[in-house]
């Protein structure tokens, strides 16, 4: 790059180029903020609307914009064209590989032990548990996003229909734990059925609005019916997990007092969690097992294109609908294990904001790759933890990381997304075959 | 016979707010193929500067309500608009050629942004403004003592997209602009290689969308006589709804669309419950879907491989 003898001339006169972009995005900001952060609004006491000026931070907004905008470029300037290619040197390279090889396994490894390294912090293993959570959404919904790329903007609907099966039926008929996680991921395909066999029809765009459509059906029904639902009040005292029948509690039955250890509040976090792991575990080994049936190849298939299936008869239909069904029944098995951990359930918990971090996970994992999925999952919820303390603007720095990483990285963290199964001798066509319009 | 009059009359007046919304919806999608997530939030932010315009203006004594409402009507177009033309500069353009869900997520995530900048910016509850237009006509007394109200403001709202509407037909059939934008719509390769600025069209039909929707939130403060942050969701895909039902990508369309789910919901709630008639909003559109999966107004699509 420094032997480019044009490369270097070009940069005298950019000096003048940067300033002249920074304060055009300086103008832009001050215009756009002008009065939405340089007024502030509030209803006072008599109702009545009063507002006050805060020109400082809005002059303090534009020259945090004018000096970004500055940097952003010299840093642009630095880091050269887009295009350049990046040549990682071999030892890099095969180190790199190496880790990637040993990553997952470490991973796991390191979640079996999380219970066990971090017993005393309740704090850590409640995160732990919130994180496998996410995890086994995210796995769930990269069935159908992720290897049959149908975009659904609604999984939060059988996450909710999961969790209010196993809360309704626990409640009102008093069915344990284990008899209620597999009503519940059934429940949750049928609806995952129900909504998919008209729908799936459609094509990527209106079936993501449909999804959002029915997402937010289910969270309406879910406030307005009262008398099932108990409305914006939830379903409280949910019954707690038993280890098949014995109970996690501090009686002669429970299971302290069967093992004849001393009882503490912990076993029951700490079984949670096993509890979680292995329900995401589960969703990841019949993933993977599925991948190498037909269905699965199917799947990826049709994510790949389409009109290619429906020429090779691929019943596009049934494909599209078992994948859905099949996400559907994990998200309903997680709902269950939420309402399960939670013990009052609400419809706040499924908004579609949560739908949109699944999704996120996914798309930032690299939609496909199990274990781009698994980091994804632990960046987006630990980056969340983070940003507790700035509670007003975790969604703002959110929705911000979204469009970046976006920029950034269109195809994931892991851009993985190569079939399962591939031709593996390249074979030679002949030109006139390949000429326009012959494909 | 009354009510129904007077709900039809309520009908019309939201279905034109949903229907100026849904045409910003359904020129993006026309031209550059993708659901402009962020535009529900477009439309409140358009809410939001037109109230404080309108609280800036009182404060400095202006009492003529037509020249109050003539700035609020500038000032939140052209502010809004400039929010649509960087929501596209910033998240939309880079990724114009990247994989198909990559910019929807990306609009997702600018849908987040703004909500909670406004949020963040203005607080979180509700603010309401005393009603600004007053007074009405009574269309017919019924022998029941039910009155007929058409009040000014829902003349204001109806003859506002009227003129608006009849404008923005005009620009696309008429200018260089619409004719570029109809182009592009067509064939974006080439449309540039016939010398349309692709890049500049795209902003542009952002820009425009960005005004409708200013006028659509303003609209909305003026009729409603609140706003809060969280009203762009909502109101976005009631407006999208209207935007497929009507036909995606036609313009006629959007506002036939957006009348209809105006209608549609006026009604619901008025003979069945208000409480789901957002359910019913919904519904509709997964029902448009199966059975009209090209809209009213939509031309079918024709697979190529």
């Amino acid at each position: 790059m420094s032997a480019n003898p044009a490369a270097q001339t070009s940069r005298a006169p950019s000096a003048a180029f940067i300033l002249k972009k920074s304060l055009i995005s300086a103008l832009v900001a001050l215009v756009l903020f002008s009065l939405m952060i340089g007024v502030r609004t509030e209803a006072g006491p008599d109702g009545q609307l009063t507002y006050w000026t805060r020109f400082g931070d809005l002059a303090a907004i534009v020259a945090a914009v004018f000096g970004g905008s500055i940097l952003i470029e010299l840093f642009r300037q630095w880091w050269g064209p887009v295009d350049t290619a990046r040549i990682v040197p071999a030892p890099v390279q095969g180190a790199l590989s190496l880790a990637g090889r040993l990553i997952a396994p470490v991973l796991l490894a390191f979640t079996f032990l999380v219970p066990v390294l971090f017993y005393d912090e309740r704090y850590i293993l409640d995160l732990g548990i919130l994180v496998l959570t996410y995890v086994m959404l995210g796995w769930g919904l990269n069935v159908v996003v992720g290897l049959a790329g149908l975009l659904d903007l609604g999984y939060v609907a059988f996450y909710a229909v999961g969790a209010y099966s196993y809360a309704l039926l626990a409640t009102n008929f008093g069915l344990s734990f284990w008899i209620c996680l597999p009503l519940a991921g059934i429940l949750a395909a049928f609806w995952g059925v129900l909504l998919g066999f008209p729908v799936l029809r459609l094509r990527g765009d209106y079936l993501a609005i449909v999804t959002l459509a029915f997402g937010e059906i289910i969270r309406l029904v879910l406030i307005n019916w009262q008398s099932l639902t108990g409305g914006p009040n939830g379903v409280t005292g949910i019954p707690r997990p038993t280890l098949f029948g014995i109970p996690l509690t501090p009686g002669d039955d429970g299971l302290a007092a069967m093992l004849g250890i001393e009882f503490s509040p912990t076993h029951r976090i700490v079984f949670l969690f096993y509890l979680i792991l292995a329900l995401a575990l589960l969703t990841n080994w019949v993933t993977i097992r599925l991948r190498r049936l037909p269905i699965g190849r199917a799947w990826e298939a049709l994510r790949e294109d389409e009109v290619a299936c429906r020429a090779l008869g691929i019943n596009t239909t049934t494909t599209k609908l078992t994948a859905f069904a099949t996400g559907a029944m994990f998200g309903g098995f997680a709902g269950a294990f939420f309402a399960t951990r939670q013990g009052f359930i609400s419809p706040e918990s499924f908004t579609f904001h949560e739908s949109a971090l699944v999704l996120a996970i996914v798309v930032l994992g690299g939609m496909g790759s199990q274990l781009g999925v698994a980091l994804a999952a632990l960046a987006m919820i630990g980056g969340f933890e983070l940003f507790r303390g700035l509670d007003q603007y975790r969604m703002l720095v959110f929705g911000m990381a979204m469009v970046l990483l976006m920029i950034w990285r269109p195809r994931g963290l892991i851009g993985h997304r190569a079939p399962t199964v591939f031709l593996e001798r390249k074979e030679a066509i002949s030109s006139d075959l390949v000429k326009e319009g012959h494909g | 016979m009354d009510y129904f009059a007077q709900q039809l009359i309520n009908g019309l007046v939201l279905g034109s707010i949903y229907g100026l919304i849904a045409i910003g919806y359904t020129m993006v999608y026309g031209i550059v193929g993708m659901i402009n997530f962020a535009h529900g939030d477009i439309f409140m932010i358009g809410g939001f500067i037109a109230l404080i315009t309108f609280l800036i203006l009182i404060s400095f004594g202006l009492t003529a309500i037509p020249l109050i409402l003539l700035v609020m009507l500038l000032v939140s177009m052209a502010i809004t608009a400039l929010y649509g033309w960087t929501v596209e500069r910033i998240a939309y353009r880079p990724l114009r050629h990247s994989f198909r869900l990559a910019p929807m997520l990306s609009a997702i995530g600018m849908s987040f942004v703004l909500t909670n900048y406004s949020q963040v910016a203005q607080g979180a509850r509700v603010k309401p403004v005393p009603p600004i237009i007053t007074g009405g006509h009574t269309l017919h007394e019924g022998a029941d003592g039910f009155v007929v109200q058409l009040s000014n403001i829902q003349i204001i709202v109806v003859v506002t997209t009227v003129v608006l509407l009849a404008i923005f037909t005009w620009l696309v059939s008429s200018t260089r602009l619409g004719r570029d934008m109809r182009a592009c719509e067509q064939d974006q390769t080439m449309a540039s290689l016939l010398g349309v600025d692709v890049d500049r069209t795209i902003s542009m039909t952002f820009v425009i969308g960005a005004a409708l929707a200013a006028v659509a939130g303003m609209m909305y403060l003026l009729y409603y006589g609140l706003v809060d942050f969280f009203m762009g969701f909502v109101a976005g895909i009631k407006a999208f709804t209207a935007a497929v039902l009507g036909g995606i990508g036609s313009l006629p369309g959007a506002m036939l669309g957006g009348l209809l789910i105006g209608l549609i919901e006026t009604l619901w709630s008025a003979y069945f419950s208000v409480e789901y008639k957002d359910v019913a909003a919904f519904s509709i559109l997964i029902v448009v879907l199966i059975f009209l999966p090209t809209g009213l107004l939509g031309r079918p699509e024709v697979e190529k491989v």
